[in-house]
């Protein structure tokens, strides 16, 4: 394996990092905000809409993400909705993502004990500075190792994208291995895999410290 | 001076309190004691508002009040396992609400607390957080958290359940030297023995039987 060959590679490869890494990116901006709405919703005393975000949840979490990947970009202009490939994969990621969200932090609402909303209530706080300076901090530690486990999740996930013809990390490897008949390329992309991971992990775990002052 | 008079509370068709009144005189330390089951800390709970009565009449010098929405004015309650707030340390949770509530600048709530702290004996541990704190400086912390708000009343649920029984002793003391700083204390407790040392006023309950036991 010479690095020349390797050098060649890399700009492709690259590319198909940064389509990888956006996808990340636009996917956790979207679905946390979104998880933690429809957390809020599965957690409210109006059932109808329980019901309707219980169905939700139960769909994206009941059927493969490739499936939706695929509803999304080949059956949703059936009915006249045309997505970009990169909108639907985008579109389809939030709403996947948001589901596993959702129900992490409605586990994390539910364990705030009521006797933190109690204490609150006798001081005098309103439900919004109970939920803002006692709930929510105590919610965010206790989410953080799972939210960590969907984030890397993600990274691995995004090269599901292949299968609306997206140039993703994954993709590019494969184009090289097959023209040029060498496993390096596969190699180059798992370690670009590993290394993405590491950055998350690294970052993850610097999270979890700044929460760790309290139990 | 708290009145209450004639309150009814019943869970699922079950009596759980018959016809309750009690009065606090200003300053005074009144023990509410009975075997656990008779409705001691639903009776609590219905005074100061975080249970619904389902009929009772309350008033706080003369002038009726609604628990549901004055609770949180005229009462502090020290819970019986405190329910600090984890995610903040000892000064923050003392000076939280009044900086929330009643508006304080992060400097006067500190000095406000400080003397909290230092009365309480909580100087030392104003920067640590509460599961670094033994179990007699938590209710310390649920003392000073509750006084800050300076309520007209201040309640304890079951003040010795959660300690160390040779605690019990300093937990006495500690009320009896609010007794003299002015503090009125509303106490429930099982503990009559207890009870006898600090209280003013003795109200016994027991369990309502209705054969259904």
């Amino acid at each position: 394996m010479s690095l020349h060959y390797i050098s060649e590679i890399l700009p492709s490869i690259f590319s198909g990092c940064g389509v990888t890494l956006s996808l990340f990116f636009w996917t956790l901006l979207g679905s946390l905000p979104l998880g933690i709405l429809v957390s809020l919703g599965l957690n409210s005393r109006f059932a109808p809409l329980r019901w309707i975000l219980n169905v939700y949840v139960w769909l994206m979490r009941g059927t493969p993400l490739l499936l939706q990947l695929i509803f999304v970009f080949y059956g949703l202009p059936i009915w006249g909705i045309v997505f970009q490939r990169y909108h639907a994969a985008v579109f389809a990621f939030i709403f996947n993502y948001a589901a596993y969200f959702a129900e992490i932090f409605r586990g994390g609402f539910q364990s705030i004990d009521d006797g933190q909303y109690e204490a609150a209530r006798l001081l005098g706080l309103s439900y919004g500075q109970t939920i803002r300076k006692i709930v929510i901090p105590q919610v965010v530690k206790i989410v953080i190792p799972s939210i960590g486990n969907e984030v890397i999740n993600l990274v691995k996930d995004s090269s599901l994208v292949y299968v609306i013809g997206l140039g993703d990390l994954l993709r590019a490897g494969n184009v090289a291995t097959a023209r040029d008949v060498t496993l390096v390329p596969l190699l180059v992309v798992a370690l670009m895999y590993l290394l993405m991971i590491a950055i998350c992990t690294w970052g993850l775990n610097r999270v979890e410290k700044r929460y760790a002052y309290f139990k | 001076m708290l009145t209450v008079r004639n309150l009814n509370k019943a869970f699922n068709g079950r009596q759980i309190l018959d016809n309750v009144s009690l009065t606090v005189n200003d300053g005074d330390v009144l023990c509410i004691v009975g075997p656990s089951g008779a409705g001691k800390t639903t009776l609590l709970r219905c005074i100061t508002g975080l249970e619904a009565a389902d009929s009772g009449e309350f008033k706080l010098n003369d002038q009726s009040f609604d628990p549901q929405t004055d609770g949180e004015r005229i009462f502090g309650v020290v819970f019986q396992d405190f329910n600090l707030f984890p995610n903040l340390s000892v000064n923050e949770n003392i000076t939280l609400a009044p900086r929330l509530v009643q508006k304080l600048s992060v400097a006067e709530a500190d000095q406000k607390a400080g003397k909290l702290e230092q009365e309480l004996g909580l100087g030392q541990v104003k920067d640590q957080y509460p599961w670094q704190l033994s179990g007699g400086q938590k209710q310390r912390v649920a003392i000073a958290r509750a006084l800050a708000m300076k309520p007209q009343i201040l309640c304890y649920d079951e003040p010795t359940s959660a300690l160390d029984p040779n605690l019990r002793d300093e937990v006495a003391k500690l009320i009896l030297k609010l007794k003299q700083g002015g503090t009125t204390q509303l106490i429930i407790t099982h503990d009559m023995e207890f009870a006898q040392k600090v209280a003013d006023q003795l109200l016994q309950v027991e369990a309502i039987n209705d054969g259904q036991d």
